[in-house]
C-alpha cells in the first residue's frame, strides 16, 4: 500500500510553488475536490463552558495544517468533532465530502488517527497490533501481513516487530501508533500532539516520518505545543484560545505579522529595571517571569545601552513562532 | 435527528466481528488460566453442595440433587462468566486501556464495539457452560445428547446478562459499584430463579418475581435439556431471554453513545 504511494512521489511543495492556471470556471469545482476538513461556524460547549467558539477553518488536501493553543484551547475536541466522536451543537463540519458527525463513519474509512494518549493494545505485540488495528477496517489478516513490513520499515521498528508493546520506549510506542493510523493509507492524518514526551532524536526521526507522509500528498492536521515543530511542519497555523481563533495563516507570515523584527532577550538581572532602561528604544518590551524580552527594530541600540553591566545574559536572535505564542496568548500563565 | 443516532447502532452486521477476534487473540494468550478460573468455582460449588446437600436431600423432582444442581450451575456460570467479562474486561477496555477509543477512530461505530463486546462476552458464557455441562454428562448427571439442545439456552443466557451488564457499565463511575449489581442483583437472582432449589419451595409472592427475573428463564430451558426431559413453554423463555437482551443492547448502547461521545 505504502509501495504503491511511493512509486508516484507527488511533490507538495513543487505543487505549492508552480500553482496550475486555473480558469475561473474551474474553480468550483476544484474546491470541493481539495477541501479536506471544513469547519464552519462550529460551537461545542461542556456544561457551561464553551470549548469550541464559532470556529471556521478550512484544511486544503495536501496541506499540513497546525492547531496552537494553551492547554485546554480546544484542540483536542476539534480532532474529536472531526472524527465525529463528539457532535457540535451548531454550526457545520465537513470531512473529505462527507457530513460529520452523520457520515463520520465513511470519512474515518479515510483517516488515520494518533491520539494524544497513546491507546495501544499494551497485550499484544507490535505485529499484532498492526493485524487487530487492520481488521478494524474490515483487512483480513492477508492483507494486514503484505503491508505490515512496510509500516514496520517506516516506522524504524522492523526488529521489533515480535516484542511487545509494554517493551517499547515512549518514542517507539509513538512511531507504532503513527504505524497503526497509517495502516488504511488514509488521506488525512489526525496527528494530537504527536511527540510530546519524546527526546530530541525521537522527535526529529518523527518530524522526518511526517515529511515523508506529507511528500506523499497526505493531508495533515496537527496539534503541537513545539512551536518549532509548527514552524518547521505546518503551511498553515491556527492559533486557538479558548476555543475562538486568534490567528491564521502560514508560519512566517504570522511572525512578520505579530513580531516582525529582532528579538533581544535579557536574563541576570532586575527585568523591571532593565526594562525601564531599553524601553525607550525598542518596539514593545514585554517581562516572563526573570526575561525581559525586547523587540526592537534596531537591536544595536539596545545592545550598546546594556554593554558595560555586568551579570546579564543578552541574547539577540531573529523572532520566532514562540514570540508570536507567547504575544497571543499572554506570556504569564493564567488559568 | 435520527442520523444523531447511528453512532450507537452497529453499521452492518459483521463490523464487530473485529472486536471479537482482538478479544479472542488477547484470551488465547492466557486461555489455559482463563479456563480454569471460570470453571473452577461453578465445580466446586457443583460437587460441594452437590454431595454435601446431596446426602441430606436425596432427591429433587424425581433425580438426584446433584443432578438437579448440575443445570442451575450450568445457567449461573454462564451468567457470571457474560458479566463478568463485560464489568471488568470491556469495563477495562472502555475505561483505563482506552482500546475503545483506538477502536471508535476507526470505520467501526460505538453499537459495533458494543455488538462486538457482547457476542464475545456470550462465547466465554458458552465456554463455562458447556465445560460444567460436559463435566456433568461424563460423571453420568446429565444426558450426552442434551448438549446441543443446552448450548443454545447458554449462549441466550450469556448474551442476556452480557447486555445487562453493559447498562451497568454504561452508568458506572468505576469498578467499584459492580459489587452492587452482584450483591443485589445477581445474587438474590441465584437464589430465587431455581438454580439451588426448585422455585416452587418459595412463597408465592416470590415465586411471581422469580417469573420476572432473566436466569429462572435460562434455567427452565437448560434444566429439561440437560435432563433430556420435554420443556414446557419454549418460546416464552426465549422470547423473555431475547427482550431482556435486545431492550439492553439499545439502552446500553445510548448510554454509552453519551457517555462517551460527549
Ligand atoms: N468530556 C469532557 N467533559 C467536560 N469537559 C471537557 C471534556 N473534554 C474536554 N473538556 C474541556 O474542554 C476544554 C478543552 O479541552 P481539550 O482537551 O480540547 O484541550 P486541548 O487544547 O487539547 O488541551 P491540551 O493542550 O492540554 O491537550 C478543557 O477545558 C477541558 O476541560
Ligand atoms: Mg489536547
Amino acid at each position: 500500500m505504502l509501495g504503491r504511494v511511493e512509486a508516484a512521489p507527488i511533490s507538495r511543495r513543487t505543487i505549492a510553488m508552480e500553482p496550475a492556471p486555473v480558469t475561473p470556471a474551474d474553480r468550483g469545482a476544484e474546491r470541493v475536490s481539495n477541501v479536506a476538513i471544513d469547519f464552519t461556524a462550529v460551537k461545542k460547549s461542556y456544561g457551561e463552558k464553551v470549548v469550541v467558539d464559532q470556529l471556521s477553518f478550512t484544511v486544503a488536501s495536501g496541506e499540513c495544517f497546525g492547531l496552537l493553543g494553551p492547554n485546554g484551547a480546544g484542540k483536542s475536541t476539534i480532532a474529536r468533532l472531526i472524527l465525529g466522536m463528539s457532535s457540535p451543537e451548531a454550526g457545520k463540519i465537513t470531512v473529505l465530502g462527507e457530513k460529520v458527525p452523520a457520515r463520520a463513519r465513511l470519512a474515518r474509512r479515510r483517516i488515520g488517527v494518533v491520539p494524544q494518549a497513546d491507546n495501544l493494545d499494551l497485550e499484544f505485540t507490535v505485529r499484532e497490533n498492526l493485524l487487530v488495528f487492520g481488521r478494524y477496517f474490515g483487512m483480513t489478516a492477508k492483507d494486514v501481513e503484505k503491508i505490515t513490513p512496510s509500516l514496520l520499515e517506516f516506522a524504524r521498528l522492523e526488529s521489533k516487530a515480535d516484542a511487545r508493546v509494554t517493551e517499547l520506549s515512549g518514542g517507539m510506542k509513538r512511531r507504532l501508533t503513527l504505524a497503526r493510523a497509517l495502516i488504511n493509507d488514509p488521506e488525512i492524518l489526525i496527528l494530537d500532539e504527536p511527540t510530546t514526551g519524546l527526546d530530541p532524536h525521537a522527535r526529529h526521526l518523527i518530524w522526518e516520518r511526517l515529511r515523508a507522509l506529507l511528500s506523499r500528498g497526505k493531508t495533515i492536521l496537527l496539534t503541537t505545543h513545539f512551536m518549532e515543530e509548527a514552524e518547521r511542519l505546518c503551511d498553515r497555523l491556527c492559533v486557538l484560545e479558548a476555543g475562538r481563533k486568534i490567528a491564521e495563516g502560514p508560519p512566517h507570515t504570522l511572525i512578520d505579522e505579530q513580531i516582525g523584527c529582532p528579538v533581544i532577550e535579557v536574563y541576570g538581572g532586575d527585568p523591571n529595571e532593565l526594562c525601564a532602561l531599553v524601553k525607550p528604544l525598542a518596539q514593545r518590551t514585554e517581562i516572563s517571569g526573570e526575561t525581559l524580552f525586547c523587540y526592537a527594530p534596531d537591536p544595536e541600540q539596545v545592545l550598546a545601552r546594556l554593554r558595560g553591566r555586568t551579570g546579564l545574559r543578552v541574547l539577540q536572535r531573529p523572532p520566532n513562532l514562540e514570540d508570536v505564542f507567547l504575544r497571543l496568548t499572554g506570556r504569564e500563565m493564567r488559568d | 435527528m435520527w442520523e444523531q443516532y447511528a453512532a450507537a447502532l452497529p453499521a452492518n452486521a459483521w463490523n464487530w466481528s473485529a472486536v471479537w477476534r482482538r478479544n479472542y487473540m488477547a484470551w488465547r494468550k492466557a486461555a489455559l488460566a482463563s479456563l480454569l478460573g471460570n470453571l473452577a468455582e461453578p465445580m466446586s460449588a457443583l460437587f460441594g453442595l452437590g454431595f454435601g446437600l446431596g446426602l441430606m436431600i436425596g432427591q429433587v423432582d424425581g433425580i438426584s440433587y446433584i443432578a438437579f444442581l448440575a443445570a442451575g450451575m450450568v445457567a449461573t456460570s454462564a451468567m457470571i462468566s457474560a458479566t463478568f467479562e463485560t464489568v471488568y474486561g470491556a469495563f477495562a477496555r472502555m475505561h483505563a486501556q482506552r482500546t475503545w477509543d483506538a477502536i471508535l477512530c476507526t470505520e467501526l461505530t460505538l453499537g459495533d464495539v458494543v455488538l462486538g463486546e457482547l457476542a464475545w462476552a456470550a462465547t466465554k458464557a458458552v465456554l463455562a457452560g458447556t465445560g460444567i455441562t460436559i463435566v456433568a454428562a461424563a460423571l453420568g448427571y446429565a444426558a450426552w445428547p442434551s448438549i446441543p439442545y443446552a448450548l443454545p439456552a447458554i449462549a441466550l443466557t450469556g448474551v442476556a446478562f452480557a447486555s445487562l451488564a453493559m447498562v451497568v457499565i454504561a452508568l458506572a463511575p468505576s469498578y467499584d459499584y459492580f459489587v452492587f449489581y452482584q450483591t443485589l442483583f445477581l445474587t438474590p437472582m441465584m437464589y430465587l430463579c431455581g438454580a439451588i432449589f426448585p422455585v416452587t419451595q418459595l412463597p408465592i409472592a416470590l415465586q411471581r418475581v422469580a417469573e420476572a427475573l432473566p436466569l429462572a428463564h435460562s434455567i427452565d430451558l437448560i434444566r429439561p435439556a440437560m435432563l433430556d426431559r420435554d420443556a414446557s413453554s419454549v418460546g416464552l423463555h426465549v422470547g423473555v431471554l431475547c427482550i431482556y437482551t435486545i431492550v439492553a443492547f439499545v439502552v446500553s448502547a445510548l448510554l454509552l453513545r453519551r457517555r462517551l461521545m460527549r
